[in-house]
């Protein structure tokens, strides 16, 4: 275990059961957040942005602070691009409904998350065009693809970086330098990959960054957004809400510069101390060496499932090509059933079904049954991942 | 008698807190304040400086591309 803390907290629940669900929200979060969301609520308290006394600039002085510890991992160097929301499905949001419009044509891939799929799908009511490339059975895009895909009326390329259902890491780098060779806009969901992969908005051509807080950035939830990059103008970008910023208050149309542009109404502020404390831990370990422990618990997880008749497992089988997050099925059980003795029986934790995802199962060939998902954390340890298996042995054994 | 101040006027909270992080890191005196009601009706803040120090200060927010701020004497 090469990750460090003083206390390091256990991804052992009290009642012992071992926590494998990352994937859907990272637990437990690390020394400092739940601190600091007390001290914020306790001794900070005021609405950041709202007043000009010192408890009001203490608490704006805090949500700067998580606005630059954002731009910073994300390599963004101008803060007040990043435009705090509610998590990175609003960020998506925001880009979509704010940038497209009736004719414009958007491509997307076959393994998005409904956090894409469900926008797309509305805009189209409005004569939006979605243009769907298809990936490989383990989940894998071949960014020539995309680029074949592209048409006059092409807008926007918009992708995950990492599947929410299996870990294969999508080419966002290749598909942004096709997307700025054609002048189109590339917006990125990084839900499950920030924090895990490098990701920075000039190397990997990215325009659009949404991104969530309570994942692998291990802040709390109701803490996400976009970063937006410096092709996009103010003008150009129609915000999902309306109303006070604090700013301009003279008038009653919305401000057009960034963040206050598409941040109305009072901010989670709470929920920014604590993801500023947890991009400090973040900072502080690095996310190359939360991969590289990942990476490691990912393979010995990989291997193992590859040594039990009767477990097929889906995606890319390879932790150099996907996050710590693993799919798979026992033949002859439910993935429901699965879920549910895992917990009941061995205290294991973790999601089943479609995830959200019915584009990436069809894709993986997984649609309608689904699948059982095992999400690693940077405080799950080799023990966790040797229990796991053991149970998963098991219950293979007994179906077989 | 306090010194002669001046205040940097500027569009968001968000903005005024970068403007602080330039000039502290380059050893200049700044605070934010209310925006005084006879510059401006908005309910943000502002960033008040020395006034002996306004030059320097318009020089360094020029380097940070941020030209486009007004800076009032108070």
């Amino acid at each position: 275990m090469n990750i460090t803390a003083p206390d390091l907290p256990s991804s052992r629940a009290k009642d012992g059961a071992i926590y494998l669900d990352n994937a859907a929200t990272s637990w437990p979060k690390p020394p400092g957040v739940a601190r600091s969301m007390c001290h914020f609520l306790d001794e900070v308290g005021a609405n950041p942005g709202r007043s000009g006394h010192r408890m009001s600039i203490e608490a704006a002085r805090i949500v700067y602070a998580a606005r630059e510890a954002v731009a910073s991992l994300f390599g963004e160097s101008d803060p007040l691009r990043v435009v705090f929301g509610l998590n990175v499905t609003d960020g998506i949001n925001l880009a979509l409904h704010g940038l497209l419009k009736p004719g414009d044509n958007v491509i997307t891939t076959g393994m998005e998350h409904n956090a894409v799929m469900r926008p797309l799908h509305d805009l189209q009511q409005i004569g939006v065009e979605v243009t769907q490339v298809p990936c490989r059975v383990d989940g894998s895009l071949e960014p020539e693809r995309v680029e074949g895909a592209i048409r006059s009326v092409t807008r926007m390329i918009v992708l995950n970086h990492a599947s929410n259902v299996c870990g294969t890491i999508l080419p966002i780098r290749e598909v942004g330098q096709i997307a700025r060779r054609h002048d189109l806009l590339t917006l990125v969901d990084t839900a499950q990959s920030a924090g895990v992969l490098p990701i920075d908005m000039k190397d990997d051509a990215i325009d659009l960054l949404a991104f969530t807080g309570h994942k692998s950035l291990y802040g709390p939830m109701g803490t996400g957004g976009l970063i937006i990059g410096e092709r996009i103008q103010p003008a150009d970008l129609h915000p999902l809400r309306q109303g006070g910023t604090g700013s301009r208050s003279e008038r009653e149309i919305q401000p057009e510069f960034f963040p206050d542009r598409c941040e109305s109404g009072t901010a989670n502020a709470v929920g920014l101390a604590g993801l500023l404390s947890a991009l400090e831990w973040l900072r502080t370990q690095g996310v190359e060496k939360i991969r590289e422990h990942e990476k490691a618990l990912c393979t010995s997880l990989l291997e193992g499932l590859a040594g039990i008749p009767g477990v097929v497992v889906h995606g890319p089988r390879d932790a150099d090509r996907q996050t710590a997050t693993i799919a798979f099925n026992i033949r002859g059980l439910e993935a429901s059933t699965v879920g549910l003795r895992l917990d009941e029986e061995f205290n294991i934790l973790c999601r089943v079904g479609l995830h959200c995802a019915p584009s990436a199962h069809q894709t993986l060939g997984t649609f309608p049954d689904g699948c059982v998902r095992l999400g690693l954390g940077a405080f799950n340890t080799a023990a966790d991942v040797q229990q796991a298996l053991e149970a998963v042995s098991q219950l293979a054994r007994e179906a077989g | 008698m306090s010194p002669a101040c001046a205040v940097v006027l500027v569009d968001s909270t968000s903005r005024a807190l970068r403007i602080e992080k330039i000039l502290l890191s380059q050893g200049m005196t700044c605070k934010l304040i209310p925006v005084p009601r006879h510059l401006s009706s908005d309910c943000g803040v502002c960033v008040r400086i020395l006034k002996s120090e306004m030059e320097t200060i318009r020089t360094v927010l020029n380097e940070h591309q941020l030209n486009d701020l007004e800076i009032e004497v108070i």
